[in-house]
């Protein structure tokens, strides 16, 4: 699968896409891989700060749970709540499901992440 | 993610099949092995609907022979050998002089002094040396590890005995649950046994290892009409425990006995002697303290191998197994608990990763097969 240009990605398999100083962020396709069949996605409350590498929350297959990492620091204004019901999106639609929307503290400052090019070598 | 070592993992005559079959491999007992063809759900559902195929080669085969096969079995075994025909297999444990588990096993009876013991991949070696020492006292009769002579392949489902029949010089109806006999699979000798380890009905057939990939591929072109796929050990996992099949080093280990497993069944009670019997005696006169039991878990999320079942902030227990099951689409697992908290309807509270949450005992198995 080819990894979509307009975001950014973490070495651990998070992406971010950038609209504005707002920030969307879910797993990447290898992530989803990964897991397998996802059964239960654990999301922060809105309001919650989090900052960039902290745990926001859990991802969790019929293998194993995951921990969620933030790629940047912000505030989260938005969790996607039909992830409840349908976690399985996830795995179907890995780079269109976003699970939390995040007012970015500092919304130029990705400079640190991976592109989609630097991403695809990161996997190798 | 895990990284994959795959230099000094064991691998199965059925392994470059799975990496050309794009399966997901992962190492397992020494081994490296597929957990997934197509995904743990389709692959769990497949064998509860139709079937499934399984290469579970890594199982290990330990085989006992000699004019004093019987009493080196009945020595080493928990479960009462004596009472196995020519062609009827057992479950058993494999003791240790404090009453647990050095493994667990099935026995199979396949002549009057001959016996082949099959058992977990990861113990083969610590098994075949606890034998090869305990059956010195039993008199005559020797152990071989012969699991290098054996691929396993297991078809489970409902469809399994349908895609098999043709394929088969023997009749398969006649072989009863537990029960083996000898014939050909797809031109291969085989050893063919209605068991497995997924609640369904289903067969696990033995064959020389160079026929392995023939037969492999002969089952799914048989099964093609009828979507029989092949399955990894996710799903082999997820069905074992809709099944309440006790996993070794999860559900059991050398630290708990067949009674604490709620495996009483399986100690043969009217034996005279077996490694281990006067402790499991012992125990079943004064009583279990602990008991494995199934439990739902009531609150989102899986409660998993290891965490702790609590009374206020006291650990009390620990969960062995515990999955989100795609056929009954429940959160389950296992756990041993103390004997006021073992009945059905008890309330459990069990500390997911810092969460406490709410669990209720139900009977096991969690999934039984109609008819």
């Amino acid at each position: 699968m080819a990894y979509p240009a307009d975001r950014k990605y973490t070495k651990d398999h998070e992406w971010i896409r950038i609209d504005g100083d707002t920030g969307e962020i879910g797993i990447t396709d290898y992530a989803q891989q990964q897991l397998g069949d996802v059964v239960y996605v654990e999301l922060p409350d809105i309001g919650r700060s989090i900052t960039a590498g902290e745990s926001f929350g859990s991802i969790e297959s019929v293998k194993a749970v995951s921990e969620l990492f933030a790629p940047m620091a912000g505030e989260v204004v938005a969790v996607n709540d039909a992830l409840r019901n349908h976690p399985e999106v996830v795995n179907s639609n890995p780079h269109g499901t976003w699970m939390i929307k995040v007012k970015l503290a500092s919304p130029t400052d990705s400079g640190a992440l991976l592109d989609a090019s630097q991403y695809q070598s990161h996997l190798g | 993610m895990t990284e994959t070592i795959t230099s000094a993992l064991k691998k199965t005559p059925l392994h470059a099949r799975h990496c050309a079959s794009n399966a997901r491999m992962v190492p397992f007992g020494g081994w490296e092995m597929p957990v997934e063809y197509s995904g743990i759900t389709a692959e769990h559902m497949a064998v509860r609907t139709r079937a499934g195929v399984f290469d579970v080669s890594h199982m290990g085969e330990i085989e006992i022979a000699g004019k004093d096969a019987l009493a080196a079995v009945q020595r080493i075994s928990s479960n009462d050998a004596s009472r196995l025909q020519i062609g009827q297999s057992q479950y058993s444990a494999l003791t240790t002089f404090e009453g647990t588990f050095v493994d667990d096993m099935l026995v199979y009876r396949m002549a009057p002094n001959h016996f082949m013991l099959v058992v977990n991949a990861s113990n083969i070696e610590k098994d075949y040396a606890w034998i090869a020492a305990q059956i010195r006292e039993a008199g005559d009769a020797a152990a071989v590890d012969s699991s290098s002579r054996y691929a396993l392949i297991a078809v489970q489902g409902p469809a399994a005995i349908d895609v098999l029949q043709p394929l088969c010089t023997v009749d398969l109806s006649v072989i009863k649950y537990y029960w083996f006999t000898h014939g050909e699979v797809a031109s291969a000798r085989a050893l063919i046994s209605r068991t497995g380890y997924t609640g369904e009905d289903g067969f696990e057939i033995f064959v020389p290892p160079a026929t392995a990939d023939r037969l492999w591929q002969a089952i799914l072109q048989a099964g093609r009409s009828a979507e029989v796929i092949p399955c990894g050990l996710g799903a082999r996992d997820t069905l074992r425990l809709e099944a309440a099949m006790r996993l070794y080093g999860n559900d059991i280990d050398e630290s708990t006995t067949p009674l604490e497993a709620d495996l009483g069944w399986i100690v043969g009670w009217k034996k005279d002697s077996f490694i281990g019997h006067e402790r499991l005696r012992e125990q079943k006169e004064q009583g279990i303290t602990r008991k494995l039991v199934g439990f739902e878990l009531l609150d989102r999320g899986i409660a998993r191998h290891g965490y702790q079942v609590v009374r206020g902030d006291r650990p009390i227990g620990v969960v062995t197994s515990g999955t989100q099951t795609p056929f009954l689409k429940k959160s389950i697992g296992m756990a041993y608990v103390p004997l006021d908290l073992s009945t059905p309807g008890s309330e459990l509270t069990i500390d997911v990763r810092g969460r406490p949450s709410r669990a209720t005992v139900v009977p096991l198995p969690f999934y039984k097969r109609k008819g």
